[in-house]
């Protein structure tokens, strides 16, 4: 079989190329009419379908190849683009992943979809036949469009042969990059026997020219084996990328031999000599091939014949594949160049240890300034500026646009109006917000399931919009931003907004809330947040089924985020999902309570005050005076039950998160402090306030305040009139 | 044309030892074509040829060629085993043994892709 690895890359660009297919053919969908937008698709399918016939993944290269025909016409601008056009190749584009998703789990399409691919292209088909009778006689044709034509009239047509031919064109590099062309040949000899073998020597220039060091050689050869193609093909990987490769298999179309003398870069006539010298084709069937040739192109291209007797030029498609070949080998190879791919295995490594050279810069900065010796200290400093970037250099490889997150809901909005009947646009803005990869990949699900939800229970269908004034075609917003250390996401929709009395009641009926609570608007909203809560009067197959809102919130939280509602009655509502930036490091500011020290992230500290001086105690020991505002505090030495005497100048470092403040009141203060987040083993699951702990430079352990865990904790103490708490066990 | 006839010249012998391979390829080309144009006609002793590569047999295809181009003589003679059993494989084997050969004038748009 194909090695793994391989495929892997092959699956995960097929899987790349699509959604970019997906993406062009959407706005087209849109009645967008940019020729770029065509030659994206054409590009896209284009390169699917070649790489998936290097790894001989027959059923994609037939699908793809009807597809690319249509594409370049459509390219062309011999058929036009119209939305059914555009949702035929929606549906195409599908069916391609659905062949791939196959591919990938190594498993055999079902024949329904083989049934459904076979009609697709049939429909595909049709597009071309209906022009082709108005082009013909025209000579626009394009050579894809041509061979597939051929290799239909010449089904039947099989060479007698039952050796393998197998065209070999080594590259220039191939010397330099310490490989024999030989021994590949001897290596071929161990699946079977050489039958003849032609060395082609042709291309070695004239002495002056000639550079030894330069590989000028090719090979026809034919072979004789019963091993399958994969196998012979196989032996040549560690030359792929620097070698012309064609392996025909025994009894293959004439039509397989006549594209073979077409792509090889040597004069037709004396390949064809070669073919025949190699015992691949006999002398008569040589000619049917060149005759063809000579009588298809003449069909097109009336100079061909003359060129031909000239024997001097090999006929114009060929060069024009040529030409056009090298480009897109040129494209790939620029892309290639401005990306890699790397393990995100290796990253996490990477990032690991960043995370232990951090510690480790810190216990020496500490070693440095108890021996008060100016010049270390100096250099530590440096050093850890210089981790500081290292560190963050290494969290933004991490980093990716949510943009691409995004744009998948273009299609999920797409098929659900059409399933739900309503006319909703999709507008995205902040698609350039970056956030750590692992997030991106866990929020696609909580996000999928908002959208839905919007669309369906919260934008109205047209007629009661238009009833209470709105536009006919609903809105709906995904927006994200970085905001105090997280990055917030907001899906948002024009819709009716929530039903207050509708949640209330159904909160009341599954025993949720107490009788007669008085609950704030935002409470009664973040109720449907709560297990088993859908408003929903008919359960769709969306959304409804009451599962979901409170997965999506565990999925979140999960995550280290939080999500929260807002709804305007008649308006429309705004989920908002906040997240943590990065899941492993974060720059924290360290305060020390008795002899403890826990750090705080830098991101949500917002100032200091020393109590006494700035900050009045109102009275009752939870709200505090701050310039006039009223900011609920906490002692932590209380919250955390910690022992040792009061100190006498206390201060208070002012938190924010989202829309909230609190107070955290330390004994002292003691600075930035970059933070490696370990996660608290098991005992500690159920302390919301901690969000993990860390290992300072002297060996310490100290624990990382999880602020919006601990703001949750006391507004719920707050609410259940508080009780002086026990507090956790520390030492 | 006329003084290389006129000019008797001993032949001209050339033994390469050790490798004819892409490690020796750079200068190996020098000494060939330097050998090659002292001489009407030369031989080249391939006897002491320890290990011959793809570039070590361009290499001698590249002189016979330029042999040709340039009307002069140019023999092997010796081959040792390793020459052998690779021009065997390659099936060059008559395109060197054959003095009189014609050889194909080198195409110019025959370059590897």
């Amino acid at each position: 079989m194909i090695p793994d690895e391989y495929l892997q890359t092959f699956v995960v660009e097929c899987r790349e190329l699509l959604e970019q297919m997906e993406q062009a053919l959407l706005s087209l969908e849109q009645a967008e009419q940019d020729p770029e937008i065509i030659n994206a698709i054409f590009r896209a399918a284009h390169t699917i379908k070649g790489s998936a016939g290097m790894f001989g993944i027959d059923p994609i290269v037939a699908f793809t190849h009807a597809a690319e025909s249509v594409l370049d016409r459509v390219r062309g601008g011999d058929i036009a683009m119209t939305a059914p056009l555009a949702a035929l190749f929606i549906e195409a584009h599908d069916h391609l992943k659905e062949l791939v998703d196959h591919v990938a789990e190594g498993s055999q399409p079902p024949e329904a979809i083989e049934r459904h691919g076979q009609s697709l292209i049939e429909q595909l088909e049709s597009y071309l036949g209906r022009t082709a009778d108005r082009q013909a006689g025209s000579s626009g044709e394009t050579p894809t469009v041509q061979e597939s034509r051929l290799e239909r009239e010449q089904q039947s047509d099989t060479v007698g042969t039952d050796l393998w031919h197998i065209s070999l064109r080594f590259g220039p590099e191939v010397f330099r990059n310490g490989m024999d062309p030989f021994s590949f040949v001897r290596c071929l000899s161990s699946l079977g026997s050489i039958v003849e073998l032609v060395t082609l020597i042709d291309a070695i220039p004239p002495a002056e020219q000639m550079d030894p060091e330069t590989c000028y050689l090719g090979f026809e050869i034919s072979f004789s084996s019963d091993a399958d193609k994969v196998e012979i093909d196989n032996i040549f990987n560690f030359v792929r990328s620097d070698c012309f490769i064609r392996i025909l298999p025994p009894h293959s179309k004439a039509s397989e031999y006549q594209r073979l003398i077409k792509e090889l870069p040597e004069q037709e006539m004396r390949l064809g000599e070669i073919l025949v010298k190699c015992g691949t084709l006999t002398p008569e069937e040589l000619d049917a091939i060149l005759h063809i040739q000579s009588e298809y192109d003449a069909d097109q291209h009336r100079l061909i014949g003359e060129v031909l007797v000239e024997q001097q030029l090999v006929s114009p498609p060929v060069v024009e594949a040529a030409l056009e070949k090298q480009k897109q080998v040129k494209d790939n190879k620029h892309s290639e160049a401005s990306l890699i791919r790397v393990d995100a295995e290796k990253l996490d490594d990477l990032i690991n240890l960043v995370g232990e050279l951090i510690i480790a810069g810190a216990g020496t900065n500490l070693i440095a300034r108890r021996a008060k010796m100016a010049d270390l200290i100096e250099s530590t400093a440096t050093l850890s500026r210089l981790v500081e970037e290292v560190r963050d250099s290494a969290l933004a490889l991490r980093m990716v646009q949510i943009g691409a997150t995004f744009n998948r809901f273009q299609r999920v909005v797409r098929d659900v109006s059409k399933e739900l009947g309503k006319d909703v646009d999709l507008v995205i803005s902040g698609a350039d917000t970056e956030l750590d990869k692992t997030v991106v990949e866990k929020i696609g699900d909580p996000l999928t399931h908002l959208v839905r939800n919007s669309m369906d229970h919260g934008i109205e269908p047209a007629d009661v919009r238009i009833a209470r004034g709105k536009p006919a075609q609903g809105t709906l917003k995904l927006n994200a931003y970085h905001d105090a250390g997280s990055i917030v996401i907001e899906v948002s929709d024009d819709g009716g907004g929530l039903n207050k009395e509708k949640i209330l009641s159904k909160a009341h009926e599954r025993g949720l809330i107490p009788e007669g609570a008085n609950l704030s608007d935002k409470e009664i909203y973040n109720l449907i947040f709560e297990a088993g809560f859908s408003t929903a009067d008919t359960v769709s197959n969306l959304s409804g089924r009451g599962v979901g809102m409170d997965v999506v919130r565990r999925n979140i939280q999960a995550l280290r985020g939080s999500i929260d509602l807002d709804s305007v009655d008649g308006q429309g509502s705004t989920v908002r999902i906040r997240l943590p930036l990065t899941l492993s490091i974060i720059n924290g500011f360290m305060v020390g309570v008795g002899s403890a020290a826990y750090v705080i992230p830098l991101d949500m500290v917002v100032e200091c005050v020393e109590l006494r001086a700035w900050a009045k105690d109102e009275g009752d020991g939870q709200y505090l005076n701050l310039r006039g505002e009223v900011l609920p505090y906490r002692r932590l030495r209380d919250h955390f039950d910690s022992e040792g005497e009061p100190v006498q100048r206390e201060n208070v470092v002012v938190v924010r998160y989202g829309e909230r403040k609190a107070g955290l009141v330390v004994d002292k203060l003691m600075g930035e402090f970059q933070t490696v987040i370990k996660p608290l083993g098991k005992l500690f699951k159920s302390e919301k306030s901690l969000g993990g702990f860390t290992i300072l430079g002297s060996g310490e352990v100290a624990l990382i305040v999880d602020v919006p865990g601990l703001m949750g904790q006391i507004e719920h103490e707050k609410e259940t009139a508080s009780f002086p708490r026990s507090g956790v066990g520390m030492q | 044309m006329a003084n290389l006839k006129n000019k008797k010249q001993p032949p001209g012998r050339i033994a390469i030892d050790g490798e004819l391979t892409i490690y020796t390829a750079l200068e190996l080309k020098d000494t060939l074509l330097a050998g090659l144009s002292a001489h009407q006609e030369l031989e080249l002793d391939l006897s002491g040829v320890g290990e011959i590569d793809a570039a070590g047999l361009q290499l001698l295809v590249m002189i016979k060629q330029q042999a040709a181009v340039l009307n002069k003589v140019l023999r092997f003679s010796g081959h040792s085993p390793v020459v052998v059993d690779l021009l065997d494989l390659s099936g060059l084997a008559g395109f060197f043994g054959d003095p009189l050969l014609i050889v194909r004038k080198p195409t110019t748009e025959g370059q590897p892709t």
